[in-house]
């Protein structure tokens, strides 16, 4: 700890140290040995693994933009959605897949940008949290009304990415589809990893999210860095809007990525809701675990998946708030 | 007993405004009644989200998953049991209050956003349930109830709002209320005080869900008909908008809200203004808006016109719990 920390409001100690690395491991052993002994666990598995990374780039979203400013961003799956439309939209219009895939990103993180200066930075400036977060509420049931306006409620097709080859592997069948999915949500998530680490801005952002005063007083503009983060976490926002509407089991209409954003909130609080790295993980788990619940329990419907995260999430919270990651945080009062 | 200045305005503006409702339907076609009638049901959903929220400071994102259990409650006991329909409105307040007490109970230990998270989700699973247990609640299908007449549903909806709004003004203006207030304004003052924030907190969470119960089988009766879509993510977001344009704590602003949230769609298409697609849009503009501009709604901007009191720049940082973290 530094002198800095004397000052601070907060004081910071490492959560548990051993036991959620054992857990994550014994977690990975059971899959393995499951898939090996049975091919239908296999295929569940990484499917459930294919969810789970939509929900990662998702969650991965929500942690940037709480470790900014601690305000979840109620709007991020509904501007996820958007951009996706948008994706659907060039491709309509001729583009290839992956161009289109290019210019959304390019146009998430403009619109991600945008958004943070017309409509949250007024309510930062004087309100609260809550505020803030009920704008961002304000912004989800906008941002819905205007795909609804714009391009009407009846369900879209989205072209996947990928051809709908599978690879057998051991009596193993797996699709190209899913592999790509787990391929691409991890890749931008790396991505971004690399851009933190990495480069001067994101170092800047990483000093304007953890002690905004001290940020300033060396020079860097916080309120851009916040900015900067919105369109950050739009841009990964369309690659789980785009990687979500391929899937077979989602549908592209303005509602899509509803259900998703509570898979990724859980994901996010499993995960400590400030660690992206824990973020990652608890996505891949929900995914795999509701995956799993949804094939070998039976009474497990699929209308339950989304109770089932919610009770998750609930218990999370109730028996340890700083989940998986999160750093525990002992508040002065 | 003393009554104040501010209380006999707000005595008199509460009768001048109930005789105009009351006075209503002497003009109204059966159709708009039952247009009144959905006012009534806002007027009491919304009612019940600024007890928790307005003026205990705990924000509930999912008051339209307590709606459903009004609703189902009155639902599954006329359509499977033959009951009277007005005689399951105390029972559901009954259910909705157990439910609220069931939620409020992790919210004691949750804070500003992550009670935010939860309620969200509430919002959301709460259909997905009523979707799986289909031989109970009708599944998708949903169930029929007995239709009434407009003028029948106008008047029960609107008695259930004047009853509740009252029972509502004497619960926050006594005991309960302070310590409500004094949970939202700060907890550890509130503690330090001698109020028992499990317990305020909680009554806080039940009383606000038995409301919302009440609201919720009278949203029932309005449309005859309950399936899970009636309360989705959509009914619990509007009561939120509601409760923000009319104000957070603040009972005159409910009535406001109320008719913002049913009656700008209605009135912006019949003027041809604009279609029903935009609505949505402009409902979200406009609470950004009031975020930005007036934090506690259009109560405060009457209050700040008529120097109402005096409520001052402070009052704004504090009236939406400032213990979000």
């Amino acid at each position: 700890m530094t002198a800095i920390s004397l000052f601070q409001r907060t004081t910071w100690r490492p959560s548990s140290s051993w036991i959620v690395p054992l857990a994550i491991l014994g977690g990975v052993v059971f899959l393995v040995i499951g898939s090996l002994r049975s091919s239908l666990f296999a295929q569940q598995t990484v499917s459930g693994l294919a969810n789970g990374g939509v929900y990662a780039s998702l969650a991965v979203a929500l942690v940037l933009i709480y470790r900014a400013t601690e305000v979840i961003n109620f709007a991020q799956g509904a501007i996820a959605t958007f951009t996706t439309y948008i994706a659907w939209q060039l491709i309509d219009w001729g583009l290839t897949y992956w161009l289109a895939f290019a210019c959304t990103l390019g146009i998430a993180f403009a619109g991600g940008f945008a958004l943070e200066l017309v409509a949250i930075r007024p309510v930062e400036r004087r309100g609260n949290v809550l505020t803030v977060v009920i704008a961002s509420i304000g912004l989800l049931i906008l941002v819905e009304g205007a795909i609804g306006w714009i391009w009407g409620n009846q369900v879209k097709f989205m072209p996947a990415p990928f051809p709908a080859r599978i690879y057998h592997l051991g009596g193993v069948a797996f699709s190209l589809q899913d592999l790509g999915t787990i391929a691409i949500s991890i890749a931008s998530v790396f991505v971004l990893w690399l851009f933190f680490q990495f480069t001067k801005i994101g170092l800047a952002m990483r000093a304007a999210a953890v002690r905004p005063a001290a940020a300033r007083l060396v020079g860097i503009r916080v309120s851009w860095m916040l900015s900067l983060g919105w369109g950050l976490a739009a841009m990964l926002g369309a690659v789980a809007g785009m990687l979500a509407a391929a899937s077979p089991s989602v549908l592209l209409q303005p509602s899509m990525m509803d259900g998703i954003l509570i898979y990724a909130f859980a994901a996010a609080v499993v995960g400590g809701l400030e660690s992206p790295a824990g973020a990652v993980i608890g996505a891949l788990a929900i995914g795999v675990l509701l995956n799993l619940l949804g094939s070998y329990v039976s009474w497990v419907t699929p209308q339950l998946l989304l109770p089932a995260a919610f009770v998750l999430m609930l218990a999370v919270l109730l028996v340890k708030p700083s989940g998986l990651f999160g750093r525990t945080r002992v508040r002065r009062v | 007993m003393r009554i104040s200045r501010g209380t006999a305005y707000g005595v008199v503006a509460a009768v001048v405004v109930a005789v105009v409702i009351a006075l209503l339907p002497l003009t109204l076609s059966d159709y708009h009644l039952s247009t009144g009638a959905t006012v009534g049901v806002f007027f009491v959903a919304i009612l019940s989200l600024n007890i928790v929220t307005g003026y205990t400071g705990q924000i509930s994102l999912g008051q339209g998953a307590f709606m459903a259990i009004g609703g189902y409650t009155t639902a599954i006991l006329t359509h499977n049991h033959g009951w009277n329909d007005i005689a399951t409105l105390p029972v559901a307040a009954l259910v909705g209050f157990a439910a609220g007490v069931i939620v409020g109970l992790p919210a004691l230990r949750l804070h500003g956003v992550y009670l935010a998270l939860i309620t969200f989700a509430v919002a959301l699973a709460v259909p997905q349930i009523a979707k799986n247990y289909s031989n109970f609640t009708g599944g998708t299908e949903g169930l029929a109830l007995p239709t009434h007449s407009g003028l029948w549903l106008y008047r029960t909806a609107w008695i259930v709002a004047g009853i509740v709004f009252v029972l509502s003004w004497l619960l926050l203006r006594g005991r309960a209320g302070r310590a409500f207030r004094a949970v939202r304004d700060s907890e550890v003052a509130a503690a330090s005080s001698g109020v028992a924030l499990p317990i305020y907190k909680t009554l806080a969470f039940g009383i606000s869900a038995a409301i919302a119960g009440v609201a919720g089988s009278v949203y029932v009766l309005v449309n005859n008909f309950v399936n899970p879509d009636v309360f989705g993510l959509t009914l619990s977001l509007y009561i939120l908008i509601g409760a923000v344009v009319g104000g957070l704590g603040s009972l005159w602003g409910v009535i406001v809200g109320a008719a913002f949230v049913e009656l700008l769609p209605l009135g912006l298409t019949t003027a041809h203004v604009s279609s029903s697609q935009s609505v949505p849009v402009i409902f979200g503009a406009v609470v950004i808006a009031v975020m930005a501009l007036i934090p506690l709604g259009a109560a405060d901007l009457l209050r700040r016109i008529l120097h109402f009191g005096s409520k001052t720049k402070e009052s704004v940082q504090s009236s939406l719990g400032t213990e979000a973290r």
